[in-house]
């Protein structure tokens, strides 16, 4: 069935958008990562205008986000006064993301920067999930799955303005936690994701937070900057389309179900290695579309600018 | 002296009178619909355009008659760029600006292209794809500059939005004639305009214009013009949508798991 969406004027299989939201639904229920960096690329390449497709990813992370936070507050796991903290930076970071993304929109190089960023990003990440979680593999075969805990003593703890976070037991700057907001906000009016896979290392590696309250404050923290986002790119650009945020929102919560079920069957160091394989053969295409000569050297987009 | 003036003025009185003569071949339109309504399953739509050519006299001798039918979308300016290979990877580099190019431009013919209207008549009236493209403004320091509106026919015309169809307008008896034109889903609204010309030799004796309204219905326009109106409304309704959304998905599976 074909359906017209309004916002982006193209006409898709409706079908189509349900499973592509599904699929991505499974994989991030599986990996417990939102899935925005699978979904934006996906979305560019079934069609959709690269403005539109960062848009309304936006919004649909704000559907899956709050969908899977209510799961983390019963629990109690979500530090909320370090999810305002890192919220505060976010909505800087989203502001400064959308100046830029509108400045290069207008000089016809927004979609080199979107697809770099992504090169550059998941190249990074990706990479350093396989290694790390190699050597996870590797340890976890010579000692029974003990890791090893560790809290980083660095830089970190010397900076001014110290705040007591008491559900990560923590006693820090707010520096470094409204920096990681900022990078993330940035990443996520640019790139259209939510940027989980950026928040929760840099939360564990450099906030030092517990891996317990991670996921679940991160989620929080996202829905802030992406309904922000989402709002920006609503006023500015016009371009979330609502009815692409919804098919792909059906699409995705179910599949988010069924991806979590699949994840209890396979151990924490295969899901990483899987999802770092997954990350880094989406950063392999996007690079090789920068690389290679592409089939048609014109694009078209509409006057103005310069 | 008097006889050449006389002999020119005649000429004269013949090139006055030709127009008049073939005005009496007048284009008589019927549309299988004027509006197209842009629905949340829009997918297309195939406008058949047919007509009679009303005449008080007999049919001319000579070439038989020719039909053109163009359909054209609105017009505007595009910003055509090109890539090329910097620190080795591709980049937007060169752009120009075309000054006017239709959204959507269809057009059927009776019979080649080449064979119903001359070149000139085609310059009159800018029938061909190329010549509905205007680029007064192309930079001249690009080299290659027409390449660019070429990449705009190029690129439009493998998303079904510009179409040249030869031999698809069937005339009967040089009278009533008849085609279809389709048009594609990824519609732009706007007042469309249907083009009919009548041809002899190569020479246009008559055209007709009429318009056709695309436009989107229900709820596609409501949620466009709410966008475009009230942006800050929409962003907080797109939101609450998917608020709403999100919190559903997680009740009602909670309901299913504790069942």
């Amino acid at each position: 069935m074909q359906i017209y969406l309004p916002i982006a004027e193209v006409s898709v299989n409706a079908f189509l958008l349900l499973g592509l939201g599904g699929i991505v639904g499974v994989l991030s229920g599986m990996f417990g990562v939102g899935g925005g960096f699978l979904m934006t690329p996906l979305l560019f390449f079934i069609g959709i205008p690269p403005t539109v497709a960062v848009a309304t990813e936006a919004n649909q992370i704000v559907a899956s986000s709050f969908s899977g936070v209510l799961a983390h507050f019963r629990r109690r796991t979500v530090d909320i006064k370090m999810g305002v903290v890192l919220q505060i930076g976010g909505v800087i970071g989203a502001a400064l993301g959308v100046v830029v993304f509108n400045y290069l929109k207008s000089l016809g190089q927004v979609d080199l920067l979107v697809k770099l960023c992504y090169v550059v990003f998941l190249g990074v990440v990706g990479g350093l999930m396989f290694i790390e979680s190699l050597n996870a593999m590797r340890k976890s075969k010579r000692s029974g799955g003990a890791t090893p805990v560790r809290r980083q003593r660095g830089w970190v703890h010397v900076l001014p303005f110290k705040m007591r976070f008491r559900t990560s037991g923590l006693y820090i700057s707010v520096i470094p936690p409204i920096l990681v907001g900022v990078c993330v906000g940035i990443l996520a009016a640019i790139m259209g994701v939510g940027g989980g896979f950026i928040m929760v290392p840099a939360m564990i590696y450099i906030l030092g937070m517990p891996t317990k309250v991670v996921v679940g404050t991160s989620l929080f923290q996202i829905i802030l900057v992406t309904a922000f986002t989402t709002m920006l790119h609503a006023t500015t650009n016009y371009t979330v389309d609502i009815v692409l945020a919804v098919l792909l929102l059906v699409g995705g919560v179910i599949g988010a179900q069924i991806g979590t079920r699949i994840g209890v069957y396979l151990k924490a160091e295969q899901l990483r290695i899987l999802l770092a394989l997954m990350v880094i053969a989406v950063c392999a295409k996007l690079g090789l579309d920068l690389l290679l000569m592409p089939a048609e050297l014109y694009s078209l987009g509409p006057a103005g600018g310069h | 002296m008097i006889r050449s003036l006389i002999a020119s003025l005649s000429l004269g009185i013949a090139a006055l009178a030709y127009p008049a003569t073939a005005g009496e071949e007048e284009v008589v339109l019927g549309l299988s619909q004027d509006r197209v309504a842009i629905t949340a399953t829009f997918d297309g739509s195939e406008i058949l355009i047919f007509g009679a050519v009303k005449r008080e006299t007999p049919i001319p001798d000579g070439d038989p008659l020719q039909v053109i039918v163009a359909v054209s979308g609105p017009s505007s300016p595009v910003t055509v760029r090109r890539k090329e290979k910097k620190f080795g990877i591709w980049v937007n580099t060169d752009s120009v600006l075309v000054d006017s190019a239709p959204s959507f431009y269809a057009i059927a013919t009776s019979a080649p292209f080449a064979q119903v209207i001359s070149d000139t008549e085609d310059l009159r009236y800018s029938v061909s794809i190329e010549r509905a493209i205007r680029s007064v403004g192309a930079a001249m320091h690009i080299r290659g500059a027409q390449d660019f509106a070429e990449a705009v026919v190029r690129i439009r015309e493998n998303r079904d939005l510009y179409s040249l169809r030869e031999n698809t307008v069937a005339v009967d008896q040089q009278t009533l004639f008849r085609t279809a034109i389709d048009m594609p889903a990824d519609l732009t609204e706007g007042e469309y305009k249907a083009r009919i010309l009548l041809t002899r030799s190569g020479e246009v004796v008559s055209h007709f214009e009429t318009d056709i309204d695309v436009r989107k219905v229900g709820l596609e326009r409501f949620l466009f013009a709410l966008s475009r109106e009230q942006p800050f409304v929409y962003g907080l309704m797109s939101l609450a949508i998917a608020i709403a959304a999100g919190w559903g998905a997680s009740a009602a599976f909670r309901l299913l798991r504790n069942s």
